[in-house]
């Protein structure tokens, strides 16, 4: 659905963020782009987004470019309105494409159940723990019904407990709702575990050194399963390899 | 709070009156020198009616001041954060009024300004507006980074961005100058009438101050200066009790954390 070829982007402080990316994401997909800080993997999930635009290379979308709320983004932190309610933060997106709150109530209310937040449409940000707020991020996203999935290590910043929660969480929403997932990490376990396919980046330039494709079940005991250690450690040599 | 530290400001303020007393009974200073707090309590009680009228018609010019200058100080932030042009323009202006020292100025604007209530408006208005402008116009860029994105992606325009992301953002940082504000605003109004009071008409505070000073009742010049502190210490309660109200839905998020 969505094709790169030779993109690169450098910045005004002479930063090669990407260099000669080349990269297919099938419809439908889940596609964990992994790297250390720096290698450009957010950089690249800009461009993607349309927040960023290359300085040479292309990006093609099968379908044309992005309307709004084709994409939902999802931040590293859960960057909410801290003055309004969860209700009212998930409601923002349809609220800047001119819906009504008539309009709009059931869905932003379906979003939240989606999340698992049914009952805290009326908390505020500051009431909720980190990972109730990224949910309220997540539904945020969610709400106007995106083909594609766009996450910036969005479970960085949260406890071991509530990662495994939420990762798992993202999985069955994944399968429920279709839609295509490409979601950057730092951390391969994360990946190995959510991914369907692997690719993997490296800095300065950044850019694409392998892509693999996941043969791990999809579910909360994968990580239990063998293949999933396999996966790990298929991981682990590559980035030694490419070090 | 402890109710120890609630009470301390109060038991040392008393302290402070009783040796204050003491001193000028001991040293027997005239009061025309130094008034004792027993003497200016008294010619206070001599005439508050006096005294409290002048502090209603500087507390009408402090109030109308401050309004205006809210108005002011956020519209012209506004038309900052909407257009780098506005901004160019405004700026130095903003900054040279601020320099302006307004006792050099303010006989120019009673002449100019016909209304004497008006002239002392305008005059405050000059002191007063720029922290809140200045305070504004800080909050309304300190939107984060990736809440603009967001914003961006779903497709909103300048005027929906202002609106419902850096207005709002905006309020803590605003709060915060209008407090710096209110307390300017007062002095505006006092200095405005230092000058307009000898050009013969008002009825303000300094008016008073002026008066009594001319005619040596030196006790009932400090029951009006501890008038006007009050009536600063209460604008100053009044505004911090206000942005406690606005805020109180904020929390502690740390993106608006600024008080």
């Amino acid at each position: 659905m969505l094709s790169l070829t030779h993109v690169s982007r450098r910045f005004a402080n002479g930063v090669e963020a990407l260099a000669d990316v080349s990269l297919d994401i099938a419809a439908g997909d889940f596609v964990a782009l992994l790297g250390p800080s720096g290698c450009g993997k957010s950089t690249l999930l800009r461009l993607i987004a349309g927040l960023d635009v290359p300085d040479c290379g292309s990006l093609a979308w099968q379908d044309g470019p992005p309307r709004p709320g084709m994409l939902g983004y999802v931040f590293q932190d859960a960057t909410l309105l801290p003055w309004a309610s969860a209700a009212e933060n998930v409601f923002l997106p349809l609220r800047l494409r001119g819906l009504a709150w008539s309009e709009a109530g059931p869905r932003v209310a379906a979003a939240l159940v989606q999340v698992g937040l049914d009952g805290f449409a009326d908390a505020r940000p500051h009431e909720l723990s980190g990972g109730m707020r990224m949910r309220v991020s997540i539904a945020r996203a969610l709400v106007t019904r995106p083909r594609v999935l766009l996450m910036d290590e969005p479970f960085a910043a949260l406890d071991e407990f509530t990662r495994h929660k939420l990762q798992e969480d993202l999985l069955s929403l994944w399968r429920d709702l279709g839609c295509t997932i490409l979601f950057v990490t730092h951390s391969l376990y994360e990946a190995a575990f959510l991914a369907r396919r692997i690719v993997l980046m490296s800095p300065r330039p950044g850019r694409i050194v392998h892509d693999i494709a996941s043969m791990v079940p999809s579910g909360a005991e994968a990580r239990l399963d063998p293949s999933y250690a396999t996966l790990v450690a298929d991981i682990t040599r590559h980035l030694r390899n490419a070090a | 709070m402890n109710p120890g530290s609630r009470l301390a400001p109060l038991v040392f303020f008393a302290a402070m009156l009783m040796a204050w007393e003491a001193l000028v009974r001991v040293t027997n200073v005239p009061s025309y020198l130094v008034p004792g707090p027993w003497a200016i309590g008294q010619a206070f009680l001599g005439a508050p009616w006096v005294l409290l009228g002048a502090l209603a018609s500087t507390l009408v010019v402090t109030a109308v001041a401050l309004l205006v200058s809210a108005v002011v100080g956020v519209a012209l932030a506004v038309a900052m954060a909407a257009s780098p042009w506005a901004r160019a323009v405004i700026q130095p202006w903003a900054v040279v009024l601020q320099v302006t020292p307004i006792v050099a100025i303010a006989p120019l604007i009673i002449i100019w300004v016909g209304d004497p209530f008006a002239a002392l408006v305008v005059c405050a208005v000059i002191v007063a507006f720029f922290p809140i402008f200045s305070n504004t116009a800080i909050g309304l860029g300190a939107a984060p980074a990736d809440l603009l994105d967001l914003f961006r992606l779903n497709g909103a325009g300048t005027w929906d961005t202002v609106r419902l992301l850096r207005l709002p953002a905006a309020l803590p940082y605003f709060l915060a100058g209008l407090r710096v504000s209110g307390g300017l605003s007062l002095v505006g109004a006092v200095v405005a009438e230092f000058v307009a009071g000898s050009g013969g008409f008002a009825s303000g505070l300094a008016y008073r101050i002026l008066e009594a000073g001319y005619r040596l009742q030196i006790p009932r010049m400090f029951a009006a200066l501890v008038l006007l502190s009050l009536a600063g210490l209460a604008i100053n309660t009044a505004l911090a009790g206000l942005a406690r109200v606005l805020l109180a839905r904020y929390g502690n998020a740390p993106e608006m954390r600024a008080r």
